[in-house]
This record gives structure tokens, sequence and C-alpha cells, in this order.
């Protein structure tokens, strides 16, 4: 890096004007669309004098109902970005036939496709899912907050940072060519010279950390910090599926921080990991990424399989159905995920017997999944169904994941994979389980916790066109994926010859544009509950008729959770407590410790985005400058004593009269 | 809901109609045939579970709706010793099922494993030998190197109807996945590392072959034909080729191996000696660090270097990495 002393290259490293794609259309479009939205943005806020509100309210909070919500908003938004990726593919595909190239050429789509599905997944999905557990599982385990609050907006803000660098990748440079999980020697310095591969590296690195870090927090959470009385077996069984998710996170995650440091050692320090030189071999990547990935799968639908769990019993009126087995199908499934990472690449060439194991632990996973379905199933026999747009989301979900857990299980059958690997029938089945299951299932949350979280109810119409919208669109836009995958059409295409194919692209094209529909729905879904707020207000902080601790509470709840930690002597504690004719305590409020804000964890995330930015380019004086500031301000924080506070019994007070009040008055 | 009841099936069911008439339902080589068997019998003991669940999901879902006051409500109903059995049994035996045939099948169907039969009929022959075919993975086409015939292709590949191929594959730089979904599943092309596959095409014909890996800019072109052909035709085909082709000698080939997209299909009348293994080594110039052994890495460096670093990523590995997959020399 001494060989150019100057100090163009010192400052900016590889980064030249050059690297803004003045040149590509589609790309100058979307910059103009983005900068208008932001600078309209920017301006409502500003002329609203709502900055310090957001500063000091939202980001530099270190309440973990706040966190959750913003971890939903940075989800959401990205959904936003990783669809508009997937209608760009879905419309290439539709046209690109014969003569025609489409309007997308290969370097511009192979970016979008590694765009779409790292987003996706973790920029999307992740983001919901820890959201969900940040927001909910304190509430259900009786806690005032998470065990490490502070910790919890770090995280927080280390995922936004890795997202952004995604972000800017769009606008500065390019995203990695390489499929989302960078497989060498395509990643490697010399098939993938740019900055694509490096933006990739770094921003799953940042977001990584704060995905460990938060991994940790919330086991921690579960652990030490659940009510009294609530042994294991009477946590609710979303609280049981993020301990597992949990324990994925803390294993798993180190595995891809270690995979890519080695791969980022490779293009940038010249080493032979994963090169085929000097003893290096790209299979190990291949290998320790899905140790990863498999269980990131299981970190991502678990929680899911909470969700509907906590769903199907409030809506069907009832307990669920075997409790003691769906704990144990979920510690199960937990184990198992760590056994089956060969299962995407049998096609490697492993042996028959190493082939066979692999494809056998995979399948043992359907047994306890199977026995979950049932479990919900049976939680519906006999009990008073009600159709609200969450349990719709279900029973969508039961239907459409028991097809895709059928055509997985099929692609665990080697032989079979051998026909059908990387084919678009596979692209078919893990959207048939990602969308069936993480997706509907993270719909059915929202709309289950929103009012918990915003104190007004989603309105259900716009609900239930979201609903038909997104069911019928998945169905149109990846059943002909598993006719043209039988057709032995492979993925990652732009351009096609043989022009029989094109009326599945072209249907698959409408499904997708079904979902646009789905997606607008819930979006004039927020603003018209926003705006009807009133009619749809829940006083009573239990609009389901809920069985779990967090509905016990205020909608939204207050600062502090709970005036007094409940007491817990069965699971679906809040349903019995209600059945014992439970009476809130009106008088004898104590004062509660709680923790103070703070803006080091958007600091820290800020100088890492830098630092991400500068290592992507080369800008090594930057990098340096970055990374001891990063240093700096982590150990002065640890100065920082004055983060905590007590809220006084007065206060208290003051907050649970109002809602006696409140609910006095609606009677 | 009733909409939706009939949608999943309906539409799955039409996908499988339609996907009768595709290749991998429908294909021509006995071992693509034998895993398109395999993909319906594990469909169907699927399905044995997936459909009653799917019909009691609808049902359970309609028959006790709020509104049904008729349906027994049974509120505080949330254990059955015998329902957990049944629901823990039913699929643990389904996956035993399923995992039997997986064993057995992934076996049988092994791509190092020398064929059994020509197809559900016929054995082979007792004195059938393999037709070799070398398969190099360039970026971006294919190049298939005939060691019996002394010719070479460029994505275009011929084979006799009934004679047993046994494919050599590796690549250069990147990898790729070499499928012939009419012929056999498919399997990685991966650089310094071979993988075989032994299949057996049935009916003559033109079938589709392409990568199935992702590998860069030009993969959406990286396809070639491959003839399902007579002894006759073969004989002619290899002819034509010695007749118009050119030679592969190490320069031409390192002059193919630079990346091209939708390379137009090319003919060799000869090849140069050892190439394919040089290839599989990355061992081209006599004078490059990949063709030293792994003791030789160790020797003093050469005078002149200074014992400065050899650059970065050019140095190599020889024969011994290839034993990546030592279990299946055959």
């Amino acid at each position: 890096m001494l060989a150019h002393p100057d100090l163009t290259t010192l400052i900016f490293g590889r980064l030249t004007l050059e690297s803004l794609p003045l040149h590509v259309p589609i790309v100058l479009g979307t910059f103009a669309v983005v900068a208008l939205g932001g600078l309209v943005l920017v301006a409502v806020l500003t002329y609203f004098k709502l900055w310090g509100y957001l500063w000091r309210e939202w980001f530099t909070s270190i309440d973990h109902k706040r966190i959750g919500i913003m971890y939903m908003i940075l989800g959401f938004i990205m959904l936003l970005r990783g669809f508009a990726d997937a209608i760009m593919m879905r419309a290439q595909q539709a046209i690109s036939f014969g003569d025609n190239m489409g309007y997308l050429p290969p370097e511009h789509y192979d970016q979008i496709f590694t765009a779409h599905g790292v987003i996706m997944i973790f920029f999307v999905a992740m983001p919901m899912v820890t959201g969900l557990m940040n927001f909910v599982m304190p509430l259900q385990i009786g806690a005032r907050d998470v065990a490490f609050p502070f910790l919890n907006n770090f995280s927080f803000w280390m995922t936004v940072a890795g997202a952004l660098l995604v972000m800017a990748s769009l606008f500065v440079g390019e995203f990695a060519r390489t499929g989302w999980l960078a497989y060498p020697p395509l990643s490697d310095i010399a098939s993938s010279p740019d900055a694509g591969v490096d933006y990739y590296i770094w921003a799953l690195q940042i977001a990584g950390v704060g995905t460990l870090l938060s991994g940790i927090n919330l086991l921690v959470t579960i652990i030490k910090m659940r009510a009294p009385g609530m042994t294991m077996m009477k946590m609710p069984v979303f609280t049981w599926t993020a301990l597992c998710t949990n324990v994925l996170i803390v294993a798993a995650f180190p595995v891809l921080t270690a995979v890519l440091a080695l791969l980022a050692l490779d293009r940038y320090a010249g080493t032979n990991f994963f090169t085929t030189e000097l003893g290096g071999n790209a299979m190990m990547y291949v290998n320790l990424i899905w140790i990863w990935g498999h269980p990131e799968v299981y970190i991502l639908v678990l929680p899911v399989f909470g969700i509907f769990s906590e769903v199907t019993a409030t809506f069907s009126r009832k307990p669920l159905f075997g409790y003691t087995s769906m704990v144990y199908a979920t510690v199960v499934i937990t184990v198992l995920s760590y056994l089956v990472w060969l299962h995407h690449f049998f096609t490697m060439g492993s042996g028959a017997s190493v082939n066979s194991f692999f494809g056998i632990t995979t399948m043992i996973i359907s047994i306890p999944t199977g026995a979950k379905i049932f479990n919900w199933l049976f939680t519906m026999y006999r009990g008073r169904v009600e159709f609200e747009v969450p349990m719709m989301w279900v029973l969508a979900f039961m239907v459409t994941f028991v097809i895709g857990g059928m055509t997985g299980v099929l692609l665990a059958v080697p032989p079979a994979d051998f026909s059908l690997h990387n084919s678009l029938f596979l692209i078919a089945h893990f959207h048939n389980v990602i969308i069936g299951g993480v997706v509907f299932g993270l719909f059915a949350g929202i709309t289950y916790w929103f009012p918990k979280a915003f104190g007004f109810k989603l309105d259900p119409f716009w609900g239930k066109c979201a609903f038909w919208f997104w069911v019928v669109g998945f169905y149109f836009a990846f059943m002909p994926l598993y006719v043209l995958g039988l057709m032995g059409v492979t993925r990652r295409l732009s351009h096609f010859t043989d022009p029989a194919l094109q009326i599945w692209f072209v249907l698959a094209a409408f499904g997708a544009f079904l979902i646009l529909l789905g997606i607008a729905s819930m979006i004039i879904q927020f603003v018209v509950s926003f705006r009807r707020r009133e009619a749809l207000r829940d006083v009573t902080g239990d609009p389901w008729n809920g069985r779990t601790l967090e509905w016990s509470t205020s909608s939204p709840p207050p600062k502090y959770n709970f005036a007094f930690t409940p007491l817990v002597h069965d699971h679906d504690a809040w349903w019995m407590m209600k059945k014992h004719h439970y009476q809130r305590p009106l008088d004898g409020f104590i004062p509660i410790h709680m923790p103070l804000n703070t803006g080091a964890g958007i600091t820290l995330a800020g100088l890492s985005f830098v630092f991400g930015f500068a290592m992507v380019w080369y800008m090594w004086l930057v990098a340096i400058v970055s990374f001891a500031a990063i240093v700096v301000v982590a150990i002065a924080h640890t100065f920082n004593y004055h983060r905590d506070y007590y809220l006084t019994a007065d206060e208290v007070r003051r907050v649970e009269t109002s809602r006696t009040e409140l609910m006095a008055r609606h009677v | 809901m009733s909409m939706k009841a009939l949608r999943a099936p309906l539409l799955s069911s039409l996908a499988l109609l339609a996907g009768c008439q595709s290749v991998l339902m429908s294909p021509s080589g006995d071992l693509a045939v034998q895993q398109r068997n395999l993909i319906l019998t594990s469909t169907v003991l699927m399905l044995l579970i997936i459909v009653p669940v799917i019909v009691l999901t609808l049902w359970f879902a309609w028959h006790f709706r709020a509104s049904n006051k008729k349906a027994t409500y049974d509120p505080d109903w949330d254990h059955s010793t015998i329902l957990e059995l049944l629901i823990w049994s039913a699929p643990l035996l389904i996956i035993i099922a399923l995992g039997a045939i997986t064993w057995v099948s992934t076996h049988k169907l092994d791509p190092y494993r020398p064929l059994e039969r020509l197809d559900a009929e016929r054995a082979i022959p007792a004195d059938a030998r393999p037709l070799v075919v070398n398969v190099v993975a360039l970026d971006w086409k294919w190049l298939f190197i005939y060691p019996e015939q002394g010719i070479a292709t460029v994505n275009e590949l011929a084979a006799p109807v009934d004679r047993p191929i046994q494919f050599k594959i590796t690549a250069t730089t990147v990898m790729n996945s070499f499928f012939i979904p009419a012929l056999a599943g498919q399997i990685y092309a991966m650089p310094n590392m071979e993988t075989t596959l032994q299949a057996v095409i049935n009916k003559p014909g033109e079938y589709q072959g392409f990568s199935a890996n992702y590998s860069g800019e030009g993969f959406s072109g990286m396809h070639f034909v491959f003839h399902g052909v007579s002894e006759d035709g073969f004989a002619q085909w290899v002819a034509q080729a010695k007749a118009n082709g050119g030679d592969l000698s190490r320069d031409a080939y390192m002059k193919l191996a630079e990346p091209s997209e939708n390379a137009p299909v090319a003919f060799y009348a000869s090849v140069a000696p050892g190439l394919y293994q040089a290839i599989l080594t990355h061992c081209l110039q006599p004078d490059s660090p990949s063709c030293m052994t792994r003791m030789d890495m160790h020797a003093p460096k050469p005078e002149g270097e200074g014992g400065a670093a050899q650059p970065m990523g050019s140095a190599a590995t020889g024969m011994a990495d290839m034993s990546a997959h030592p279990a299946h020399s055959n």
C-alpha cells in the first residue's frame, strides 16, 4: 500500500469517479428515486422538528420494545429493496428469450440475484425475526428489558451499518456477482477483482457482530431473567423457539465470521485458504459456509414456528396441543440442524455413504417438523377457530409449508438431488419454505403483536387484501418454477434459448406482480390503520384474549413493562391469571431501576460503517483511523458511569393510574 | 378458505402433469430413468402423509370455526398420549421407508459406480468397455477430450447409444456443474479436482447439456448439444472431427482457455499428449510451480529470486490435492 504514496490514493484508495455508475441508466434512475425519497424524508423530519425526538426516543433508546420495532422497520424497508431485485429478475427472465437479451446485461443481472439473496436473508428475515424476539420475548417472560440493554442497541445499529454498506454498493462501485454465498474460486481476487465481494464480506461481518451479540443477549435474557415460577417447561413456546434460535446463532455465526475472515485474507493478504493453489481448497469454504448456512435456515424458521404456536392456540381458544412434544421437537431440530449441511452439495462427489448419511439426517428433521404440524392441527381440533388475519396466515402456512417440506425431503434423496440440484425446482423449494414458512409467519406475528406495540390493531380489510395477494401471488410465482425445474432449467440464467419455457416465466412474473400488490396492500394497511387508530384502539392490553404474559400489560406497554414482576404457576400464565380472576395491583408501587439511553451504539456502528467502506475501497488511512476511533469510543463508553436511573414510585403510580382510568372509561 | 382448499392441490397436480412432458420426467438415459423413478416413488410415499395433513388442516379449520356452535368445544384438551404416539410415529415410518430407499439408491446410483446394466432389461455385455470422455469446464465453454479417439471438441458431445460412458470431469478456474438432464444427474466440475460420472444413453437424439452451477458472466451461454448416436454415427462423427479439426496443442489450449462467451462449436483432430492431466494438475508449462511436488516446494529457491516470495496465488499444488476424492478410483 506504500507503493503509491500519492495523497489521493492514500485517502481514496481505489475509489475513483469511475466507480460511480454514471453510465448505467437503471442505476442512475434508482439513485434519483432513492435520493429524492431520502430528501423528502429529511425535509419532513426537519419540518416537523422530529430529529431531536427520534434521536432521544428511538436512535439512542435501549428499550427492547423500541429496538424491536426499529428492527422491524429496517426489515420492511429492506424487503422493498430485496423485492425490487426480485421483480427485476422476474421481468428479465420473462422476456430474455432467443434474440431478445432482456434489459439487464449479465454483469448487472448477476449483482441483482446476489443482492436479492443477501438482502432477503440477512437484512429482511434476520432483522424481522430478531425484532420480534426482541419485542415479544422479554414481555413473555415477565422481564423489564433484555439482559444487556446497551448491547441490544449496539447490535441493532451494527445490523443497520451492514445494510447501509449493501445499499452503498448500489451507487458506489458494484455488489458481488457471485451468488448469495460467494463461493470461491469465483469470489477469489483472481475471478472477482472488483469491490463487489468486498462489500459482501464487510457488510456481513459488520452485521454479523450485531447478530452474534444480540444472540448472546437474548440467550442470557431467557436463561436468567424469567419471572419467578417460570421454569423451563412453563415458558411460552415462542420463548422456547427464541431460546433454541439464539443457541443456534451463538453456535453458528462465529463459523460465518471465520469463513468470511478467511476469504478476506485470501483477497487482501494473498493467503490461499480457498484458492486452487498452494494446497487451498474451495470446497472447504463450501463446507464451512453451509455449516453456518443450514442452521441459519432454522434460525429463521424456529421463531416462526413459535409464532404459529402462539397464534394457533390464541385463535383456537385452546391451549397448544402437546406442549411438551412441541418443545422436544424444537430441541431435536436445533441439534439436528448441525448434522445436515452437506445436503447442499451432494453433487460435490462425496461418496455414496457420506451422501446417504446427510440425506437421511435431513429426512429425520422432517419427523419433529411433522409432529409440530400435527400439534397445530390438533390445537384447532375441538377449538373455536377464529379467522382473524394472523390465523389466516397460519392456515396458509400449514398448507403451503407441507408442500415445501415434501419437495425438501425429495431434494434430500441424493440421486434425486443429482437431477434437481441448482435447478429452479430448488429455487421453488426454498422460496416455498421461506415465504410459505418464515414470511407468512412473520406477517402473522406482525399482525398479532402490532396492537401490543402501538396500541391499535391493524386494519383487517387491507390485511386480508395483503393476505390473498401474497398467497395467490406466491403460488403463481413459484409453482411454475417447480415445473421449470423438472424441465431441467437451472438457476441464475439471464438468457434462455428454448422458447417453450417462456410461458412459465411469464406466469411466475405475474405471480411476482401479485406479490407486489400484496406489499402495496400492506403499506396501505399501515397508513389506513394509523388514520383509523382511534377506532382500532386497544385499551385492554389484551385485544385477542391472549394466553401469555405480554397481554397482561398495557398496549403499548409502559417503559418498565410490568409494575410488578408477575408470578408464574403454569404455562399460558396470563390465561391462568384471567381464569383465577386476577386483579391488577393498584397501589404499593416501588421505584423501578431503569437503564439510561446512550448514543454509544449508533456512534460505534457509524464508525464501523466508515471502517467497512474504507476496507472495501482500500482506503487504508481512513480504515486505520476509523478502527482506532472504534476502539477509543468503545473504551470511553466503559467510563460512562451515568447509565441508569430510578423511575420513582410516584411516576409508576401515575402511569398505572392512567391505565386504570382508561380501562374504566371503556368498560 | 375453500378457494384455497382447491388451489394448492390443483396447482401442484397441474405442475405434475406439465412435468410429465419434461426432460427429467421422460429421460433417455438409464441413470436418469432410475432417478426419475426414485423421484416419483419418494413423492408418492410422502404424499401419503402430506395429502391427509392438508385435508385435515382445511377440514379442522372449517369444522371448528367459531361460528359453528354444533362442533364440540373442549377448551382444556391439550394432550393425548395415543395421538402423540401416532403423530410422531407416522412421519417416522415414512422416513424409515424413505431412508432405506435413500441408502440403497444412493449407493446404486452413485455416479462413480461402474454401470451394471444398460437399462431395466439388459445387463452390461461382458466385453463392454466404457467410452472415456475427459470433460473440462472452461470460462465459459466445455472442452471434451476423447483419449481413445484422440480428438477433442468444444461445446459438442457425442456418444454411441447403449455404450457405457465414463466422464472424468474437472474445471480450470471456477466451479461449474456438468449436467445433461436426459442422460444422468449432474456433478460438480472443480478446478484441481476430478469427479466421475458413469452413464449410458439409451435412445438416439439430441440432448441439451449445460453448466448447472453459476460460474460468472458467460454462464448463461455455457451450454452444448449432446448427440446420442449409433455406433456408425459415432464413427462418422469422429471421422468428421478428424477431417475438419485443427490440433489442440498446449498453445492452442492456452488460447482456448482465455475467457469467452457463447463460444461456437469447435473440433480438434488431435490433442497434445497428457493435456488433460496437465489441466487437472494446473501444470501446463513445465516451469510452472504447479508442476512441482510438495517436496520440491520446500527445496531451496532457485538463485535470482533473492528469497522474495512467489507472487501470491500463482503457485499451485501438485497431484497430492486430487486426493480430495480418493475413494472413487475404480
